[in-house]
């Protein structure tokens, strides 16, 4: 089929044959019109549009995702991502997330049934009380016994990084193996068995003997073989070796799942964006598990409502809280301060971010007088237990009581919890608030440098609808610059976009995300590990740079050829010829360039076996510059 | 295979060199320019990110502000019956925090300097514009688009080597962004596309692209990847039993080390290290435990592996570290510290005239801080900074090197034997 590739080819349009009829309304709200007699910026086809929309309101296309909008009309798509309620979620997905059941869980539960190291040894240690629920009891139970048990395995003080400073030679692989009260046979399908072999072996192993084997392995072939189990029992598994990952697990893997398999991508986007803009750190103490509640009940359900729902939501979880420091934060004049003989006082961590990267922006006007008055205005606002999954408080013991200045605004002395919410409600109604969050939006999906004109549409529509970030969108959406030829692939994809755009682009049946959540932190954006508040950069170009393109390229080749572990995409699709796939993938027409060097390569190679051709090319065109922008 | 013999040798401008001084590996890549091969001046710039705790770090011990300003998180007085959790003394008013004591015996060998009260002379406190600022090189311009080290790189002669900029981990931080080509890798050994037969036609297909960032980008990368693919063949020794310790800062060290002494034409590196933004419990029971004494253990551990690891290659080497602003001289309500200004910097090298603690002290007096909270600055970060690309590098532009700075090596603090 290869050698079968014209010399040239024909320029087909995309999707010229699905008569993609565009509607007839306002410029404005139109982004299927056709462009008016004297456009002030040159506007993307059709086709293009679809493209566009697919690029930057969702992760990109999945295989017939452009038919299917060309079909109902590309302004009912948008209409329809907006309102992701009225979208039904794709069976798929529902099935990958259905085993993962510390999304649905509180935080105490989760910690019930999935403990903390810190909870475990309370337990231990009579601190703390068993679960009653007995299946969370005998989780624990167990969990317990695990516990001492590593304990005493690293008595000599490797701690919590205990795996990675464990040998894991080749000859303490065969040693460990040696010991394990299994049978010859046994040992030796553990040692070079398949994976079939293994996986079969391993199921059939009774849970004590199960443990007792993933126990005697070194860290890293533990990894390895937990890898290769099938979702159920590698969730046992890892239940069994540490119920604190689990949870970190769940939420990692749901954040791959919804991105390649949600039907509601713009609100999975959304959700990405918001809670980069309001980050917390899971490796961050009480984060651990409290972030899997954050996203789900304070960020989640109001990426497409109010603004000063998601801010408020968040300044009321003991996620950011405890990320933030402010549940530490104490009234200098405080009652309980002046019991403990005034030992505690003020923490700025929060008072600080939230005006700088919550609301106003750096350069949205505040003082460091503003920061300290802000932080004394959240004294009090804290978490009970928060290293036993307790809950948002505001504890007026804690509050500095006295009168506060906020950017010219006197609070009156005795506001209690009002002190913090009047901030709220200063801030949200600051002009440098709508702004600094319009500009945010729009470079994320409109273009690295969007124009000051279209910020301050974008503003205007923020301030008069109170912040509906649904209505700042759509003004977005309307206006020509979003449209505009010029932002067509403007934007170098994040690692994000780029792996769960190409996830997508092949129709990939992902069962085990664990390699490509690796890659994430290779790529340089470790899903919910990014330390600093600021979160991760919107600029594209920022994500460009040689470690992140081989590492795009040996995952784009990995992929299409069927080699990532957990990850399976049907070679079939690749078996037309070069154009059609590049065209699969693309969507538009490779740039001459790659279609001249990925013939040039292929021709050259007359010896490879035909049917690794179609994936190689679909490798090479994931790999390739076109792919990395959106 | 033919693909790959044909594409190489038209698309790649082939430079041999002769037989001669440059190392087998080099004359094999056959990329090598007049830029390989030999010994360079190298700068590495260690940038810890969140605002490190200077006055903890290296503590005034003999400023007794010091100790009324931080009555449960100051690292107390050095005292030889407790060296584990005191100060580690550097003349009698100055001592390191006791997890740096690795880095004792290059101050001792007089290879280590320390510029205190040093810093960026903005008033900001948000880690963000901050760090912009110190990596720009230009504080108060956000407009500046690339960053200092990569305007310090002396003009090129001839063929630039691929690898003359490097950074360390999975993006090209600010400080090296512009004109000059930079590479980033996250590390040696596995940089380079692994199916080979993909790799012949990405490298074309990049080299050929019009696509300015990515095809830039692509032909940055596959130079250099063909380049180290001779230092990948052998796994690295790190020499007279330098020990890096486990953790992504050591192994960016360590990477370094194996690109100067590869003579592979490394002229500025960088790495950074976060973790530093101590709000809450920045020392715990004793001095030595506690999350500072766990940074600052990868943090002088890692630098000590490096410079025993490069031994009297230390001569070429300039070692800088900073962090974009100080914490507040007072510990706040929760045993952290807050945003503050000046901060201490590390200076280590063969050419260092080390052994002192260098700056003016301005006081940690209620008067003498800066904003009443924070410690003042007496040295720009640009006079340091200056000092090591004018007089170690070479560059003597420093005007554009630091474009909105108005001193010259009037302002240098003599930190390095000219």
């Amino acid at each position: 089929m290869m050698r079968k590739l014209p010399a040239l080819l024909a320029f087909a349009a995309l999707l010229a044959a699905t008569g993609l009829a565009a509607k007839k309304k306002s410029p404005a709200t139109a982004p299927g019109t056709p462009t008016p007699a004297t456009p002030a910026i040159p506007q993307l086809t059709a086709d293009q549009k679809i493209v566009h929309a697919l690029d930057r309101l969702a992760f990109g296309a999945r295989p017939g995702d452009a038919e299917a909008i060309a079909k109902t009309g590309l302004d009912a798509w948008i209409d329809q991502q907006l309102h992701p309620e009225t979208i039904a979620e794709n069976p798929v997905l529902e099935a990958k997330l259905a085993p993962l059941e510390t999304l649905r869980m509180s935080t105490k539960d989760m910690l019930q049934h999935y403990p903390s190291q810190q909870m475990l040894k309370a337990m231990i240690d009579g601190r703390l009380p068993l679960p009653e629920d007995p299946q969370a009891k005998a989780a624990a139970n167990a969990a317990m016994a695990r516990f001492a048990k590593t304990q005493k395995a690293n008595i000599l003080g490797v701690g919590e990084k205990g795996d990675e400073a464990k040998s894991n030679g080749p000859q303490d692989q065969r040693a460990a193996i040696e010991k394990l009260p299994l049978t010859d046979q046994q040992k030796q399908t553990l040692r070079s068995g398949t994976r079939e072999q293994r996986v079969s072996l391993l199921t059939s192993l009774s849970t004590e003997q199960l443990l007792d084997v993933i126990d005697a392995l070194p860290g890293s072939m533990q990894g390895g073989i937990a890898a290769q189990m099938p979702p159920a029992v590698r969730r046992h598994i890892q239940i069994l070796r540490s119920p604190q990952q689990v949870v970190n697990q769940d939420l990692i893997e749901a954040k791959l799942y919804r991105a390649t398999y949600s039907n509601r991508q713009l609100e999975e986007v959304l959700t990405d964006f918001w809670f980069n803009h309001f980050n917390v750190f899971l490796d961050k103490g009480a984060d651990r598990f409290q972030a899997t509640a954050y996203e789900r009940d304070a960020i989640r359900p109001h990426v497409l409502g109010k603004f000063k729902d998601l801010l408020l939501a968040t300044a009321q979880s003991p996620a950011m809280m405890f990320y933030l420091d402010n549940w530490q934060s104490m009234g200098v004049e405080s009652p309980a301060n002046k019991r403990n003989g005034k030992k505690q006082g003020l923490n700025e961590n929060y008072g600080r971010e939230l005006m700088e990267l919550h609301t106003l922006g750096v350069d949205g006007g505040y003082t460091q007088a503003d920061v300290t008055e802000v932080a004394r205005c959240f004294t009090g606002w804290t978490i009970i237990q928060p290293q036993r999954g307790g809950g948002f408080a505001f504890e007026a013991r804690m509050h500095d009581p006295g009168e506060k200045h906020v950017l010219g605004v006197t609070i009156p002395a005795g506001g209690g919890k009002g002190d913090g919410l009047k901030v709220l409600d200063i801030l949200l109604h600051h002009p440098a608030t709508a702004h600094f969050i319009s500009k945010k939006l729009a470079t994320r999906f409109v273009s690295d440098n969007p124009s000051e004109a279209l910020v301050a549409k974008m503003a205007k529509t923020f301030t008069a609808t109170d912040g509906d970030i649904r209505e700042t969108l759509k003004t977005m959406l309307g206006s020509d610059e979003f449209w505009a030829a010029d932002n067509f692939r403007s934007k170098v994809k994040s690692p994000l976009e780029m792996v769960v755009s190409a996830l997508r682009a092949v129709d990939a049946d992902m069962d085990n995300p664990q390699q490509v959540i690796g890659l994430m932190t290779n790529l340089g954006e470790p899903l919910y590990r990014k330390q600093e508040p600021t979160g991760y950069s919107n600029t594209g170009a920022d994500w460009m740079n040689s470690a992140s393109l081989v590492a795009r390229m040996n995952f784009a080749s990995g992929l299409a050829q069927g080699r990532l572990n957990g990850i399976k995409v049907d070679p079939a699709r690749f078996n037309g010829a070069a154009d059609q796939i590049e065209r699969s993938i693309l969507l538009t027409d490779p740039t001459e360039d790659a279609k001249r060097a990925i013939q040039a390569g292929f021709d050259a190679q007359p010896q490879m076996r035909p049917d690794r051709i179609g994936p190689a090319i679909a490798g090479l065109t994931l790999g390739s510059p076109d792919f990395q922008r959106r | 295979m033919a693909l790959s013999r044909r594409i190489f040798l038209r698309g790649s401008a082939v430079t041999m060199v002769g037989a001669g001084a440059a190392p087998l590996w080099l004359q094999r890549a056959a990329l090598a320019a007049e830029n390989t091969g030999k010994r360079k001046k190298v700068l590495v710039a260690i940038f810890q990110r969140g605002a490190a705790d200077g006055l903890n770090i290296v503590v005034p011990h003999g400023d007794p502000s010091y100790y009324s300003l931080r009555p449960s998180i100051a690292v107390p007085r050095p005292n030889a019956a407790k060296q584990a959790d005191t100060a580690v003394d550097l003349d009698g008013f100055f001592g390191l925090h006791p997890a740096l004591s690795p880095l004792k015996p290059i101050w001792d060998r007089n290879q280590l300097a320390i510029v205190h009260a040093a810093g960026s002379p903005d008033p900001t406190r948000s880690h963000f514009d901050a760090q912009d600022y110190m990596e720009s090189g230009t504080p108060g311009l956000k407009a500046t688009a690339d960053g200092w080290l990569n305007r310090a790189l002396p003009p090129a002669i001839g063929k630039p080597s691929p690898v003359r900029a490097i950074s360390l981990g999975p993006a090209t931080p600010r400080t090296l962004r512009g004109g000059n080509s930079v590479v980033a890798l996250d590390n040696i050994s596995t940089f380079g596309v692994r199916d080979q037969a993909s790799a012949e036609v990405l490298k074309s297909m990049y080299g050929g692209s019009k696509d300015a960032l990515l095809g830039n980008t692509g032909r940055e990368t596959f130079e250099a990847v063909a380049l180290l693919k001779g230092i990948q063949q052998t796994p690295y020794q790190p020499a007279s039993g330098a020990r890096y310790p486990v953790g992504k800062f050591g192994e960016s060290l360590k990477q370094i080390a194996q690109l100067i002494k590869a003579d592979a034409g490394l002229e500025v590196a960088f790495a950074d290290l976060g973790g530093w933004d101590h709000h809450v419990n920045e020392i715990g029971q004793k001095a030595s435990v506690g999350q500072l004494a766990n940074r600052l253990d990868e943090f002088g551990s890692s630098l000590a592996a490096f410079y025993q690891d490069m031994g009297d290659r230390m001569e070429d080497v300039v070692v800088v570290t900073m962090s974009e602003f100080g914490r507040t001289a007072k510990e706040n309500g929760n045993r952290g510290t807050d945003h503050g200004h000046a901060n201490a910097m590390f200076v280590m090298g063969g050419a260092v005239k080390g052994g002192k603690v260098y700056g003016d002290w301005p006081g940690l007096a209620a008067e003498q801080l800066y904003e009443k909270r924070d410690l003042a600055l007496t040295t720009d970060f640009r006079a340091v900074l200056g000092e090591a690309v004018h007089t170690h590098l070479g560059n003597k532009t420093i005007q554009s090197v630091f474009p909105n700075y108005t001193g010259g090596p009037e302002k240098f603090r003599g930190l390095l034997r000219t």
